[in-house]
């Protein structure tokens, strides 16, 4: 909300050296945030009022030019002619005797334009007669501006007079305070601010002339959406009157341009009271004016020439013949004041902040006025504001008053209990009970007091005043929060992390103690990022949640995978020319439930909130959202060591996906499987399926060369993705420390040579199972594959420990128990000792 | 040196007497001094006591002696050969200390070449940041709340006080699972984590829950679709605004540095009330910048403050929504954006270098912020 501080000052009394700053400091001290302070015009120097005393029509020249006698004041003339200048003039509006703005020489204009006594069309010309745009007051450029007739003397400042140097303050108004995006509100925050008096333009109303016509009946079918409904009938109004200045330039200090007098006069009124107001070309309706609720099938082309379906939740002005209006929210093309209307009916109602809100979604229509009664409007300014602008419309539109008609349905006087302590319980911080009151009464409350709760009427503007806690708002924003002590509150004794939240810092710490760089991505993504991974049409990561306003039609669906997102980020720093990169995500992704759509359900259960739902509803709340398990995924690709003086660069491969699991398993007292799995987007033939407690969790390896094609990506890159919350409920709570037994350790190197088909994970089971528990470990060291050997076979070369907890072990104990191996995968696997 | 004795004749038994003996020792300890490595040394030792040397050959032939000599030569002779290989012991450790030296010389290398460029992981800002203010409410005895980031419309509105026609559920731009009417959003901010907390947790509540939100702004400098916050919720019997405020210049300090403080200026969220905007005392020039040009501060651009968060008093219809009774309990709860805090802490410019994943950008984090 805009307020020009000139404004502000009809009705409160600010210091008269106060600059902009200091009003916004002290709106600040009630709470109101100033997001800037604005000067209206960019004029210096020597502005003053003129009065053309002659004007001579220059001849012979291209276009009509006038040499104009000006008295500009004894203070200001020149010594030739005392208190008059000769100035050269375009401009046709104007004749002698007007009060004009003149700028005299030495004047700075916008634009940086200086007014120098210069000689033209052969007269010297000593000064400038000027219009609203050379100014800076607005886009008129037709004519020069033209006061009221003695409305100032030659000679006086312009300054004030045209609002010039007036500090316009931008306020920031928070929803709750619908009352505050009005003069009057903002008036009366300073007043507060100030400890002063303010004069409330809000409960002044207007005298009129006696009615003198015939008034338009009004009528409100709906009590409820429309409890207050205000119609004033003008007639013999001049539609070309124009705006006054001083309306034309406060509307362009808060923001609105100038379009007629009828339409100015009521975005004045409410921007000054808050009071929005509509005013319809009387002819152009028949009947009595309803508010009433819209029929089904029902249209109305509304002012921006959008033609809306209406709804029956909609709630309309309209006459005999239909809707004239969107109640609240727009008018209707079809009633529009026009350059010919001299009827006029002036609709000024009080609706419902709902029905309003719900209009103004609806149809994705916000307006000064929806926006205002979306947040309570005052319900006594209907007839207040309606008088205010037939005031206007009389004086300035040469409009009669034709009379009036009302409907009010009484609203519930509200009064709130009030336990005057109660704003010092929950500020830790004592009110004394008359600053309790002095601060009610201060924004408007009636307070009376009584032994216990006091009761106390909110005034009608505050809608927003309903509980004790409103009130006790207002107490503490009008004391300062500075008054309140600190204290910090004693928790009881936490638990501190769960086992999964430290588990999951261990995890995240592991992974980049091993050289991964996290990143955290959006959970956007798109049909064609999943295509390009080559997933199967009925994969089920397809299946998911879409969004109803994603920011962009390429990515409209929630993540099922962290894969996409990884992949985008390693193409990214590579274009920037990074080669190494290791990345991973520890994140959620989201899962369709069975039988859940893509597209959501209707209808989803709404709990009340006057006390918590019973767990069914609760659990049907749960149930409308997808599974969201936390995923780890990474992407590795390039170097893991590279290439230098110290030797040979080290890449990435589909070993170091699966390790990187495996370690991380390792790490967390987990027991992954290692089996050979087929998924997009790996490569067949390198991927691990990895699987806890013979669940699958998630697959590592090689990406296939198409998906690595289909992204542009390294040849060889490698990924990973698992589902972490499975690892993370099965990791061992307690680590156990192992025996470390001292004595010493014999070591045994075998070579197998088995078919390529036979898994190494297989013979290396073997090899555990059959050497006994003297084995310590045994691990694969060497694979080799060649002529030597054999087509189709591989020879598997395994380090093998041996060692006795309670004895040095003889070496014929470590023979039999190497044979052992030998021999059972012999009779496992086909093995034969490689010699 | 001598020549060998191959003939036995007696007239060389000359061999054996003092002088020559002494002279053999004196060359000996000679070429002992003359060796200037371990090698030449070996080759000394084979000359002048291998079984060839003068003194072996001059012991031989004490044999040949009558007996009544024998002793005086055997003595003689020994004698000569302690002194020399006491030289030889001497000379070894004189050269090995010096083969060992000059190794060492040697095996120098230019200790400069070595640089951590090693491919190094990091975590990323927000998850250390997540953690570290976690931490400091986890040292107060809060715990650690979460709640999902895909959330029913009533525990991200409904329940928070904010009504379906509600002015504020068009403040903040809510993206919608499936349909408008689905009741399924992703959470514009961590408060439906407070509503989840009332409802499963016994009273008592501290609570910090850290996590990522989301609102349709378009990605730029300074705003993202999808960024994160931190919220603290405290529900407990005679809970005021003092303890909110106690508790954010803790938090403050904790975060920022020994005094520093917060300030409040009243706001409006509907799950609060009273609700206030939370400002930081700027902790890099704790407000000596404020109308001081010589001393512009860019962090809070001279204004002395940082626009930090929201916070406020738990709005009693919220605790009725979650069954808590009001006039038993009072809470506060308060809010931050941590992409917004990282910005000022560590001089971020670029919201954009937070969601790229830039391994240049978070690698400069380490492990911890
Ligand atoms: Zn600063």
């Amino acid at each position: 909300m805009k307020a020009p501080v000139s404004w502000l000052r009809d009705f409160v009394v600010i210091p008269a050296d106060a600059t902009g700053r200091d009003v916004a400091e002290l709106l600040l001290k009630v709470g109101f945030e100033v997001e800037g302070v604005d000067s209206v015009g960019d004029v210096q120097g020597p502005l003053v009022v003129g009065r053309v005393i002659s004007i001579e029509e220059l001849p012979d020249l291209k276009k009509p030019i006038r040499w104009c006698q000006v008295e500009v004041g004894a203070a200001h003339g020149n010594a030739d002619t005392p208190g008059i200048r000769g100035i050269v003039c375009g401009a046709r509006n104007f004749a002698e005797g007007d009060l004009v703005v003149v700028a005299l020489p030495g004047t700075t204009l916008p634009g940086d334009f200086t007014i120098a006594t210069r000689k033209t069309y052969g007269q010297i010309s000593d000064g400038m007669i000027c219009s609203a745009r050379e100014i800076g007051l607005g886009d008129e450029h037709d004519g020069i501006i033209i006061l009221p007739a003695d409305s100032a003397t030659p000679g006086d400042d312009a300054f004030p007079i045209l609002g010039l140097g007036d500090q316009v303050l931008d306020i920031a108004v928070t929803p709750d305070r619908g009352y505050a995006l009005s003069i009057r509100g903002l008036a009366r925050e300073l007043s507060i601010a100030l400890g002063v008096e303010m004069t409330d333009p809000g409960q002044v109303l207007a005298e009129l002339p006696a009615a003198a016509g015939e008034a338009l009946a009004c009528a409100s079918d709906d009590t409820q959406a429309c409890d207050l409904f205000v119609l004033q009938t003008l007639t013999g109004f001049d539609p070309k009157a124009p705006t006054p200045d001083f309306i034309k330039s406060r509307l362009a200090a808060v923001g609105v341009r100038s379009i007629s007098l009828a339409v100015d006069v009521t975005n004045y009124v409410m921007f000054e009271l808050g009071q929005p107001l509509h005013a319809f070309d009387a002819d152009k309706i028949s009947g009595t004016v309803r508010a009433r609720r819209a029929v089904a099938g029902e249209k109305l082309e509304t002012l921006d020439h959008v033609t809306r379906e209406l709804v029956p939740d909609d709630l309309v002005i309209a006459d005999d013949s239909g809707a004239l209006s969107l109640a609240g929210t727009m008018g209707g093309l079809a009633s529009e004041i026009t350059d010919a209307t001299t009827r006029i009916a002036i609709e000024s109602a009080h609706f419902d902040p709902v029905v309003v809100a719900r209009m103004s979604r609806r149809h994705k229509l916000s307006s000064e006025s929806s926006r205002r009664f979306e947040r309570g409007v005052d319900r006594m300014l209907a007839p207040i504001a309606a008088a205010r602008v037939a005031e206007l419309l009389i004086s300035f539109g040469g409009a009669e008053f034709a009379g009036s008609a009302g409907v009010e349905t009484a609203p519930a006087k509200s009064v709130i209990e009030f336990d005057p302590a109660l704003p010092s319980r929950i500020a830790g911080h004592t009110y004394s009970q008359d600053l309790v009151k002095e601060i009610l009464i201060a924004v408007g409350c009636t307070v009376t007091e009584s032994a216990g709760a006091w009761a106390v009427t909110p005034p009608s503007w505050r809608p927003d005043l309903i509980v004790p806690i409103d009130l006790v708002e207002e107490i503490v924003r009008i004391d300062g929060f500075d008054n309140v002590p600190t204290r910090l509150p004693v928790a009881p004794k936490g638990r501190g992390l769960t086992q999964k939240q430290r588990l999951q810092r261990r995890a995240g710490l592991h992974l980049a103690g091993r050289g991964l760089v996290e990143v955290r991505n959006y959970p956007f993504v798109g049909v064609s990022e999943l295509d390009a991974l080559e997933l199967a049409q009925d994969d089920v990561r397809r299946n998911a949640l879409r969004l109803a306003n994603s920011l962009s039609d390429e990515q409209p669906l929630m993540r099922t995978t962290l894969l996409p997102g990884l992949l985008t980020a390693v193409t990214r720093n590579i274009s920037r020319g990074s080669t190494d990169v290791a990345l991973y995500e520890i994140a959620s992704v989201s899962l369709l439930r069975v039988g859940q759509s893509a597209n959501g359900g209707t209808n989803p259960p709404r709990p009340e909130v006057n006390g918590r739902p019973n767990d069914s509803l609760l659990s049907e709340l749960e149930a409308l959202l997808p599974d969201q398990p936390l995923h780890f995924a990474a992407v590795l690709t390039g170097a893991t060591s590279p290439a230098g003086w110290w030797g040979s660069a080290a890449n990435y491969s589909w070993r170091d996906a699966i390790t990187a699991v495996l370690n991380l398993g390792l790490e967390l007292g987990v027991v992954i499987d290692v089996e050979a799995g087929v998924l997009a987007p790996w490569h067949p033939g390198r991927c691990a399926s990895l699987s806890v407690n013979g669940v699958v969790i998630g697959h590592a390896g090689e990406l296939s060369p198409r998906v690595l094609e289909n992204l542009g990506l390294p040849k060889r890159a490698v990924a990973l993705e698992i589902h972490l919350d499975v690892v993370l409920a099965n990791a061992q709570s307690v680590a156990s420390a192992p025996t470390v037994n001292t004595f010493p350790v014999a070591k045994e190197d075998i070579a197998l040579i088995v078919a390529d088909a036979v898994a190494a994970k297989d013979v290396l089971a073997t090899i555990k199972d059959a050497a006994g528990e003297l084995l310590e470990d045994v691990r694969l060291f060497d694979v080799y594959q060649g002529a030597q050997i054999g087509e189709g076979n591989k020879s598997l070369a395994f380090a093998m420990r041996f060692r006795a907890s309670d004895r040095t072990l003889s070496s014929q104990e470590v023979a039999e128990a190497r044979e052992g191996a030998i021999a059972a995968a012999q009779k496992l696997h086909g093995a034969t000792l490689r010699g | 040196m001598s020549a060998p004795n191959k003939s036995f004749d007696p007239v060389e038994v000359s061999t054996l007497s003092q002088e020559n003996i002494d002279e053999n020792v004196a060359n000996a300890i000679a070429a002992i001094a003359g060796a200037n490595s371990l090698d030449e040394l070996k080759e000394v030792r084979l000359a002048h006591t291998g079984d060839r040397s003068p003194l072996a050959l001059a012991n031989r032939e004490i044999g040949a002696l009558p007996p009544a000599a024998k002793a005086e030569a055997g003595k003689r002779i020994g004698q000569a050969r302690g002194k020399v290989n006491q030289c030889l012991e001497v000379r070894t450790l004189e050269l090995e200390v010096l083969r060992d030296q000059l190794l060492l010389i040697e095996e120098t290398v230019d200790v400069t070449m070595a640089a951590a460029t090693v491919a190094q992981g990091a975590r990323h800002p927000l998850t250390t940041i997540q953690e570290q203010i976690s931490d400091v409410f986890l040292a107060l005895g809060y715990e650690l709340a979460e709640g999902p980031e895909i959330e029913a419309e009533w525990f991200n509105f409904d329940a928070l006080n904010i009504a379906p026609d509600h002015p504020a559920r068009t403040m903040q731009d809510t993206f919608f699972a499936g349909n408008e009417d689905s009741g399924i959003v992703l959470r514009t901010h961590t408060s439906p984590v407070q509503i989840r907390s009332m409802l499963k947790r016994e009273l008592p509540i501290y609570v910090v829950c850290p996590g990522r939100v989301f609102r349709t702004d378009e990605l730029d400098a300074t705003h993202s679709p999808v960024f994160h916050q931190v919220e603290a919720l405290v529900i407990d019997r005679g809970i005021t605004l003092a303890d909110l405020k106690g508790t954010l210049d803790h938090f403050a300090q904790s975060m920022f540095g020994e005094g520093i403080v917060t300030r409040l200026r009243p706001s409006y969220f509907p799950f609060t009330e009273p609700s206030a905007e939370v400002d930081l005392q700027c902790f890099v020039c704790r407000g000596a910048s404020i109308d001081n040009p010589e001393a512009a501060c860019r962090t809070c651009r001279s204004e002395g403050w940082i626009e930090w968060g929201g916070c406020g008093m738990v709005n009693p219809k919220v605790l009725v929504a979650c069954g808590i009774d009001p006039d038993e309990y009072t809470g506060f709860a308060f809010g931050m954006g941590l992409e917004r805090t990282l910005m000022f802490r560590h001089g971020i410019t670029d919201m954009r270098d937070m969601v790229e994943g830039d391994i240049r950008f978070t690698r400069a984090f380490g492990l911890g912020v």
